[in-house]
């Protein structure tokens, strides 16, 4: 097939919707390995896009290149608990096995090696994605035999099942899930109540954003239903990619009707047609699973027209997909993303509710959001309001990782205390959590006995924990080059922000720093906090901040006594001239100790 | 008594002299200034080491391995050491090379350019060694004070020196800033 | 709604729709900017016009001007930050004023003379996001791109081409251009479009223009960035017969 015809196939596939930009690049990519010029340009013609606007969202996206992974793409996750669990040397080792170097495609173009961020499997990593497929708990027999498979170019559907085995580690549930849920309960309950009943018991229930900014979810419906437009839409953000959160996977992949419930609650409540369930590109392998449940919804009379009989009551809900950007969880970027678009948080005020995807009222909530609004519809304000604590309600899913015994997702009613959490999943001489990931709030062991609630410590759902020997260093210096590397570059001072900020963490890491660094540091970091357009700017110093207040010595340690130092290796800076001049002299150095 | 007379020592890095040719323009105030300033190292003394100053004004960016010598010599030695100048600041005109891979200005200049001697790199010791790019001197020693401009103007010259010997903290008027 | 607000003390009108940009450009009051202009949509992304309002940063280009509202704009702490993220923008780039022909006609230097930059700290970046001199008349140096859309809106909703957008993500954001080759000549870009002129830095120049007029009597060596964003803003309000 030629490109344009793998174009226009995909394009069809999607309707020739240039809304739907990203999904068409997605499966070219699938068809084709890569996206080169030529790809952009049929991918253009089909949609009838200037190809410089495909080409802009094309290299947005992480999980899109413009060159050849090879056959077999495997990326490992990033994140500091799949350092922690070794994932520099299995990388490594899996590049030896393949002589091969990271970040580049093997000379047979057979095989690309390199990182990604964090892929949602925190409690069971090390991990890798090979071509977008779910590689948990990685060790070297596993990539002896991932080597093997792939030097031999089995086809991934041929590979041992096992590999590829995701479990959901559920190891404490509550209402959301260890209770049963019958499909469709919820949505029978709201056809009973109407709208605005289920909006009083919103009310009453006072569930806030699971998502991590926490604003009232009643607030928001209220205010779409309110909203005038000529349409109205639901959109599920599961696009959970801050690092050391898992649990919106473990939702979708053992409670994925509690999810559409909520989201066709909603739908009823603010007149909405149309759903979206935005699932970051890491979670691919939930799609057929997820279409499965969705079309036996439709089949039950759950989704679809007349849904449970009732006369205009239509709403349908598609699956998209985001391709590797972390910023992609703030909603108004989702909704950029979901347009088709690079994910760049736009300006606020108007808000989604107002003017959201393709600029009509759009309600856009998080997984455990629309579950617990589900759980609402069926038991009723009062009954979730009396659950946690007045200004939380309910329950909050924890997904554990880092120096445990037993990671994976715990449900507590909000109040739980960290020690509670801590306690249960059995965590090894625990010096320091970080709640709800890089962005959220890194506690030391001074501070165990504070609270998961909005009130105390929010979050979006991570839960890292970090044994004695860990360096919190290290641990802010791996979330700061994450924001560096998630950065969608909109306004300066994330941009610009972000890598200097991890240039003087490296620094520090090199043992080059100076007080003139930690100075510099701290400009920045106010720069970033009071300027940033987004939250992603907002936050990206916090753990720099957070841990030099709380673990000074861990920077003071590694400050020279030196007022400067330069942050480039100055004599190193000379290699190359000497390899051009062959020369070795004295003169051809500038070591202190060797000129 | 007379005051002590401050010990000023300059020198061009990766510089033009420009820098230094706009120090002279400020014409008949160099008789005020050497009422109030010695000169220690610089091209105007002929002194080939930097001893203990009170003021070093570098010219220039760190463009090779001298460069840093004299750099460190000059941070080591003066109280107060000030970037003078466009390319001591940014990098400047020389920096205009950092875009460009260091084989390929070898081969560019040695190699390829008429009247040459093909294939012959040259290795003598007693050349500086260049960097891969060339840098402002901040971003190798500590720097003090910077008067911009390409070059500063005279007047920023005399500003910066006159209130130093006022005991006044320098500052630049907003007319004497200027980055071209 | 229209109404009134406060800046740095001082009492400004504002018409219904106005942001904090606009109505205090109308009373004569600059605020620092380099992604906003006059006529062209909001962007928000240089973040050089953030403000206080009632004690909360916001950018002033694209925040809307409220009734009662404090804001403040010039003062030494907002000037400092500004002075850094203009810092930032220095070394991000390739900005070497006595190499560029732009200087004395650039934003990114007046803005930095009104700011007092005088002193870097951060290190420099030397990106190699590479220049396109293919075009006959029109020269892209993605180096010395400060990433502020101007462009990409110029050629889409003034010349109805297309011919820009930001391509990439965060450090390794640039320019491309609507060619398979990437070569501005393949555009169907023209000398006289709005896209040319409208770039605040040196990022695209128009070609043999280099010292029509000479150093020191460009724009900004006779006004300062403050009272030419005033009268750019007189002008065009005088174009609308206002």
């Amino acid at each position: 097939m030629t490109h344009d015809e793998v174009a226009t196939a995909c394009a069809l596939r999607h309707g020739r919707s240039p809304t739907k930009l990203l999904q068409v690049l997605r499966d070219v990519q699938a068809a084709l390995g890569h996206l080169g010029a030529d790809a952009i340009d049929a991918v253009a013609r089909a949609l009838g896009l200037p190809r410089v606007r495909v080409e802009a969202t094309a290299t947005f996206y992480h999980l899109l290149h413009a060159e050849s992974h090879g056959v077999y793409e495997i990326l490992f996750s990033d994140n500091i608990i799949d350092h922690m669990q070794g994932k520099n040397e299995l990388l490594e080792y899996m590049c030896e096995r393949m002589w091969l170097a990271p970040e580049r495609v093997s000379e047979d173009g057979l095989v690309y090696v390199g990182s990604t961020s964090d892929i949602g499997l925190g409690d069971q990593g090390p991990a890798a994605l090979v071509n977008g497929a779910p590689l948990p708990l990685l060790d070297h027999n596993r990539l002896d035999l991932i080597a093997g498979l792939i030097r031999n170019q089995k086809p991934l559907s041929e590979w041992p099942p096992m590999l590829f085995e995701v479990a959901t580690n559920i190891r404490r549930g509550d209402v959301l899930l260890a209770e049963p849920h019958a499909p469709g309960s919820s949505v029978a309950r709201v056809l009973e109540i109407g709208p605005q009943g289920m909006l009083e018991d919103l009310e009453r229930a006072s569930p806030r954003g699971r998502g991590g900014a926490g604003f009232k979810t009643a607030v928001k419906w209220a205010a779409c239903r309110a909203a005038p437009g000529s349409a109205r839409y639901v959109i599920c953000n599961a696009d959970e990619g801050e690092p050391g959160t898992f649990k919106d996977r473990v939702l979708l992949q053992a409670h994925a009707d509690l999810v559409f419930d909520g989201m066709t609650v909603a739908a009823r409540v603010v007149g909405a047609a149309h759903g979206i369930l935005y699932l970051r590109g890491e979670y691919l392998f939930l799609v057929d699973a997820l279409e499965a449940v969705l079309q036996r919804r439709r089949d039950d009379g759950l989704l679809g027209n007349r849904i449970l009989g009732e006369p205009g009551f239509d709403f349908d809900i598609g699956i998209e997909l985001g391709a590797g950007a972390y910023i992609c969880g703030e909603e108004s970027a989702l909704i950029e993303s979901a347009e088709g678009k690079a994910g760049r948080p736009r300006n606020r005020p108007p808000f989604p509710v107002t003017c959201g995807y393709l600029g009509q009222p759009t309600v856009v909530d998080n997984v455990e959001t629309f579950a617990c609004t589900a759980k609402i519809a069926v038991r009723g304000g009062a009954w979730f309001a009396a659950i946690g604590t007045p200004e939380s309600t309910g329950t909050k899913l924890l997904s554990v990782s880092g120096d445990c015994a037993r990671p994976g997702v715990y449900e507590y009613p909000f109040g739980v205390s960290v020690r509670r959490v801590l306690a249960d999943c059995g965590a090894k001489r625990p010096h320091a959590v970080q709640v709800g990931g890089p962005s959220g709030t890194c506690l030391s062991w001074r501070e165990f006995d504070r609270r998961i609630a909005f009130e105390d410590v929010p979050t979006a759902g991570a839960f890292m924990v970090f044994g004695r020997e860990r360096d919190m260093f290290e641990v802010a210096r791996n979330f700061t080059h994450f924001f560096a590397h998630e950065s969608c570059g909109f306004c300066t001072p994330c941009r610009v922000g972000t890598s200097l900020l991890s240039n003087h963490m490296d620094k520090l890491a090199a043992g080059k720093g100076s007080a003139h660094d930690l100075t510099q540091m701290q400009r920045l970091m106010h720069i970033m906090l009071t300027m940033s357009h987004c939250g992603l700017g907002h936050t990206a110093a916090k753990p720099v901040v957070e841990t030099m207040e709380k673990f000074p010595e861990t920077y003071e340690r590694r400050l020279q006594a030196l007022d400067y130092e330069p942050a480039f290796d100055v004599d190193g800076a000379l290699e190359t001239a000497r390899q051009i001049t062959g020369r070795d002299d004295a003169f051809a150095h500038v070591d202190e100790d060797r000129s | 008594m007379a005051e002590r007379k401050l010990r000023v020592a300059t020198t061009s890095l990766a510089g033009c002299f420009g820098c230094h040719m706009s120090l002279l323009d400020i014409d008949e105030r160099l008789f005020d200034l050497v009422q109030v300033v010695e000169f220690d190292r610089s091209p105007l003394t002929d002194i080939k080491h930097c001893g203990p100053c009170d003021l070093g004004l570098i010219e220039g960016g760190v463009c090779n391995a001298e460069n840093v010598h004299v750099l460190r010599e000059f941070r080591e030695n003066c109280r107060i050491l000030v970037a003078v100048g466009a390319c001591a600041i940014t990098g400047g005109v020389p920096a205009l090379r950092n875009n460009i891979d260091l084989w390929d200005c070898f081969r560019e200049v040695y190699q390829y350019e008429a009247g040459t001697a093909k294939g012959v790199l040259p290795n003598d010791p007693e050349l500086p060694l260049p960097f891969d790019k060339v840098r402002p001197i901040y971003e190798v020693v500590h720097v003090d004070y910077y008067l911009p401009g390409c070059p500063p103007s005279a007047d920023v010259f005399w500003k910066f020196v006159t209130d130093l010997v006022a005991g006044r903290e320098p500052t630049l008027d907003r007319e004497m800033l200027r980055y071209d | 709604m229209s109404g009134h607000f406060i800046i740095d003390g001082r009492t400004i009108p504002f018409r219904a729709g106005q942001t904090i940009m606009e109505a205090a450009a109308d009373a004569g009051v600059y605020i620092p900017h380099l992604c906003h202009r006059p006529g062209y949509t909001p962007h928000g992304s240089c973040k050089l016009c953030t403000v206080d309002v009632d004690g909360r940063p916001a950018s002033a280009c694209t925040a809307k001007a409220q009734e009662g509202s404090i804001v403040e704009n010039d003062t030494p702490a907002l000037n400092d930050d500004r002075r850094a993220l203009t810092e930032m923008l220095f070394v991000e780039g390739n900005h070497i004023c006595p190499a560029c022909e732009k200087t004395g006609d650039c934003q990114l230097q007046a803005v930095a003379y009104h700011l007092k930059l005088v002193s870097y700290r951060f290190d420099h970046f030397y990106p190699a996001r590479g220049v396109d001199a293919s075009h006959p008349d029109i020269l892209l140096d993605r180096n010395r791109c400060i990433l502020c859309d101007l462009c990409v809106r110029a050629s889409r909703d003034v010349d109805g081409k297309n011919v820009f957008e930001i391509g990439h993500r965060g450090i390794r954001s640039r320019v491309i251009v609507n060619a398979a080759s990437g070569r501005l000549a393949d555009t169907d870009i023209d000398v006289s479009d709005a896209a040319v002129r409208v770039c605040p830095v040196g990022a695209i120049l128009i070609k043999r223009r280099a010292f029509a007029v000479p150093i020191g009597k460009r724009t900004y060596d006779l006004k300062s960035v403050a009272e030419v964003a005033i009268e750019e803003v007189r002008a065009q309000r005088e174009d609308e017969g206002g």
